[in-house]
């Protein structure tokens, strides 16, 4: 009787990337729901043409370099790239916007650098950081969460909205009343120009640490974090590095001087931490790789958030200390390997 | 026995689905004599054995049939049972490479006749000279069972006296695979005799039998046999797979770890696998040589999965045939487990020292139980980190798998590849599906070459530089040669000027000398006389001859140059 060779081992487990990519998308949903109910449907319609546009410049990819469309539509990166990234841009943002940053993101991020596995970068922060570079205007525009300006843009307005422009619906005046910049960035600017931290947090928007929606976004951002902990899809390391960096030094700038520094648990449920620590530091493609690096990777992109967001001239900081830290990553990884099994650690010898 | 003991844990490893209850449900069958044996020369780490007989020798069961090259590395082999010897020529084995390899063939003839071959059974071997042991161990062509068949002999006598803790490995971490664990449900007893010659010979101040959880009732067994052993202690370990390979092993019962190139040794330590331990038992007190072995024949390939004791060297399409022959899905062959197996081509060849496990079985029930498909395509590697999280040797197999595909084998080394024990558990987990072992083994061949290719040239390089070395120097002797010869030559000279002045002041004491001088003088002056006289004559001949030419020549030419005149003229 004549049998097939193969080599071991024969045997492997159920895993896929796609099962990987799934379960992260169902983290998001705690986080997706928060926002809705917040910004009410130009969060949804981000997401599904944030979907459908990935998906189109994620076939064409494919399709000029050849590659099988099944396998590639089948492992969800692009389509967790796309909820990423439109959860990272304001809602009822114009299409073009996302248009733009999509191809950054998925042709030019990822495609061009050889598609999955392959990207030094996050493919959603490239694409995130080209539109704040390019449109900051249509970037810090993001409409008052429901309950502050006691309106929500219908489902049908919101379409319009989006596909030709508040122009259509609103004058310019009243879009800038129903449209303001986040917490975080707002907080800034009160800053610059004077105020004390304790009193611009005593104005409506904000709650009990942060901006009153973004609080309770972040909050939820954090049980989905917690369950992929939970489910082994991410490991501590990036999350609570990033998290520890971040407070020590929010927390040491806030205790020298608490009028003109946020206070540690601003700066933790504010903005894109939340979201960034949990699903972006921790995109194992872009992330370092090791287990003492990905500690030095996500204190390194905590720092960097700590520093943009104080220094810096940019609303948030998540995206570019993301990319600033996928640029060093091949070399972290070179000088963290860990002890092989039999060798003597530092210590021994 | 003291009670309760601290155990380690090793980085890593995975929890494959064991399969083991499909082959122990029966017990142990026994061993059935098949028509013929194919025995390789070879089962053994070292060198192949010098084959003692000749096709058509008659020869007995037990008698020796190939031994040790001498001072080599190896064990002997012996006739598993009667017959006839049949061809010697190389055959398929099982082995990695699926080379063929020299094997004697053996036609049973069915009488299992000792004859005169069978050793002195030690009985009572705690009055037998270790020296005696040492020699039938070595004699009995011992080797280690667990499937790498080092020669035990050797590793036995390197550790007298040296070793603290005596190691037996009945861990059985494979799936499907469970001979170890019926050898020890059912023969417990003999397992721990085998023991007990080990305690004797190497007189470790502890031994500890490593049994994964996993097999309660072999752990009921050898408890109860070894319950009147102080030394000894059955160590239940958590079951999780490579915890049977050595290293894990001796990590998880001592805590030490043995370094990539050492041996446990180096810490006082000596592994024994279980089986080992049995056939000592059985070369010792029943004076048998290793001619057979109980092996796991099982899978979803098999119609009966169980445990055989059969003779080394049955044909696996016997060991098949005997466990009912093969079903529907038998898709793939494998000697060994899924995880770290080889496939075998066919069925043809023989079962060996080494063959614990032969699993048949369809390529979709290998796969886990919740696998959509039974091979899903291989996808890119988005350095999850699942691997690093599997791996036994901690290594970073994302990042070797990276380094191999760039055929950046500089990085791949320094990346630790060599530690690589390829349990496949990088493999198991990845979701991506990669072949990750088979990069390994890749690079690793791939480095084997490089650093051969590496020894060659900087010794081709050596020999040139040596080459060079050796014409500057034979040319420098050449050069002092000579002028030691030309100074020695001058040295001479000048003597004799001195000499010769010497004698010349000496001349008028010379008359003898003074004649012979003279007399020379004068032949000379004959002799010179004679050559002129010679050579005037010659010349003048010449010189005439060459005049006439010319005057000759003249004439002519004038004669011409009238008669053109004239012609012109006219």
């Amino acid at each position: 009787m004549e049998f097939k060779t193969d080599n071991s081992p024969f045997t492997g487990s159920a895993s896929t990337i796609g099962r990987v990519m799934r379960q992260v998308l169902y983290a998001l949903i705690p986080g997706v729901l928060m926002m809705f109910y917040f910004y009410g449907w130009g969060i949804l319609i981000n997401i599904v043409l944030a979907i459908l546009i990935a998906l189109g410049f994620e076939i064409l990819s494919l399709w000029l370099r050849k590659r099988p469309l099944k396998p590639f539509l089948a492992d969800y990166s692009a389509i967790v790239t796309a909820c990423l990234f439109a959860l990272s841009i304001p809602p009822l943002a114009p299409w073009w916007i996302l248009m733009i940053g999509l191809f950054f993101a998925i042709v030019i991020a990822k495609h061009l650098y050889g598609g999955l596995g392959y990207n030094p970068f996050n493919p959603a922060m490239v694409g995130f950081a080209v539109l704040i570079i390019s449109f900051p205007l249509e970037m810090t525009q993001w409409i008052r969460p429901e309950f502050n300006a006691g309106f929500v843009p219908s489902l049908f307005d919101s379409l319009r909205i989006v596909f030709t422009g508040f122009e259509s619906l609103y004058s310019v005046d009243q879009w800038d009343a129903i449209t303001m910049a986040t917490p975080l960035d707002d907080m800034k600017t009160e800053l610059k120009s004077g105020h004390y931290f304790s009193e611009v947090m005593g104005t409506s928007h904000y709650g009990f640490v942060s901006g009153k929606a973004w609080e309770l976004i972040s909050l939820a951002y954090l049980s989905g974090g917690l369950w992929l902990l939970y489910k082994g899809i991410i490991n501590w390391r990036i999350p609570v590095s990033l998290f520890l960096t971040l407070a020590i030094l929010a927390t040491f700038f806030n205790w020298l001087t608490p009028d003109t520094h946020q206070s540690t648990l601003f700066h933790l449920f504010s903005g894109a931490t939340m979201l960034g620590a949990f699903f972006i530091a921790t995109d194992p493609v872009s992330a370092s790789t090791t287990p003492r690096g990905q500690l030095f990777y996500g204190a390194c992109i905590g720092f960097f958030i700590y520093m943009i967001r104080t220094w810096g001239n940019y609303p948030d900081a998540v995206a570019f200390s993301v990319l600033i830290m996928n640029m060093s990553v091949p070399m972290i990884d070179y000088f963290t390997q860990p002890r092989v099994f039999g060798a003597k650690s530092r210590e021994e010898s | 026995m003291n009670g309760e003991r601290k155990y380690w844990t090793f980085h890593g490893g995975v929890h494959p689905e064991f399969n083991k209850e499909q082959s122990t449900r029966q017990p142990i069958s026994p061993i059935k004599l098949p028509k013929r044996l194919i025995i390789p020369v070879q089962q053994h780490i070292g060198a192949p054995t010098e084959v003692l007989v000749a096709s058509g020798d008659k020869v007995f069961k037990g008698q020796l049939i190939a031994k040790m090259a001498e001072g080599e590395l190896g064990a002997p082999i012996h006739a598993p049972s009667s017959g006839v010897i049949g061809k010697i020529e190389k055959q398929a084995v099982p082995h990695p490479s699926a080379l063929d390899a020299l094997c004697i063939e053996l036609i049973l003839d069915g009488k299992d006749d000792w004859g005169k071959s069978q050793l002195a059974p030690y009985a009572d071997f705690s009055h037998i000279d270790n020296k005696m042991l040492f020699a039938r161990i070595e004699e009995t062509g011992l080797v280690g069972l667990g499937g790498a068949a080092f020669p035990s002999s050797v590793k036995i006598s390197a550790s007298k006296n040296t070793i603290e803790t005596l190691i037996i490995n009945a861990a059985e971490c494979e799936p499907y695979i469970s001979c170890d664990d019926l050898l020890m449900r059912e023969r417990a007893d003999d397992i721990v005799i085998g023991i007990r010659i080990l305690l004797q010979l190497l007189n470790p101040q502890q031994c500890l039998i490593g049994i994964e959880d996993n097999k309660p009732e072999a752990i009921a067994a050898m408890q109860r046999a070894t319950a009147s052993l102080d030394k000894v202690q059955v160590c239940t370990i958590p079951t999780l797979y490579p915890s049977g390979g050595e290293k894990q092993l001796i990590k998880i019962l001592t805590g030490k770890e043995i370094p990539e190139g050492g041996i446990p040794l180096d810490r006082g330590l000596l592994c024994h696998n279980v089986a080992t331990s049995y056939a000592l038992y059985k070369a010792v007190v029943k004076g048998e040589p290793l001619i057979s072995r109980v092996l796991t024949i099982t899978g979803d390939g098999v119609k009966q999965p169980q445990n055989i004791e059969a003779l080394i060297g049955t044909p696996i399409s016997d060991l098949i045939a005997q466990a009912g022959g093969y079903t529907t899905h038998a898709q793939r062959l494998i000697m060994g487990g899924p995880m770290m197996g080889i496939t075998l081509k066919n069925d043809n060849s023989p079962m060996v020292k080494a063959s614990n496990c032969f699993l048949v079985a369809s390529t979709t029930s290998l796969q886990q139980a919740n696998s959509i498909h039974a091979s899903q395509p291989q996808m890119p590697c988005i350095r999850c980190g699942k691997c690093m999280q599997a791996c036994p040797a901690n290594l970073l197999p994302q990042q070797l798998y990276w380094y191999t595909q760039a055929k950046d084998f500089e990085r791949v080394s320094e990346h630790n590849l060599t530690s690589c024990i390829e349990c496949g558990c990088c493999d198991f987990v990845c979701p991506s599906h990669i072949p990750l072992v088979s990069y390994f083994r890749f690079a690793k061949s791939e480095i084997r070459a490089q650093k051969i290719a590496t020894k060659k040239s900087d010794l081709s390089r050596e020999r040139h530089e040596f080459l060079e070395f050796r014409k500057a120097r034979e040319k420098h002797e050449r050069d002092e040669k000579r002028r030691k010869h030309k100074a020695a030559l001058q040295k001479k000279k000048a003597i004799m000027a001195a000499k010769k002045k010497r004698t010349g002041e000496n001349d008028e004491e010379n008359p003898k000398a003074d004649a012979i001088k003279a007399a020379l003088a004068r032949a000379n002056a004959k002799k010179a006389a004679r050559q002129t006289k010679d050579s005037h004559t010659n010349t003048s001949d010449d010189d005439q001859a060459k005049a006439d030419k010319i005057k000759a020549a003249v004439a002519k030419e004038n004669a011409r140059k009238i008669a053109r005149e004239a012609k012109k003229e006219s």
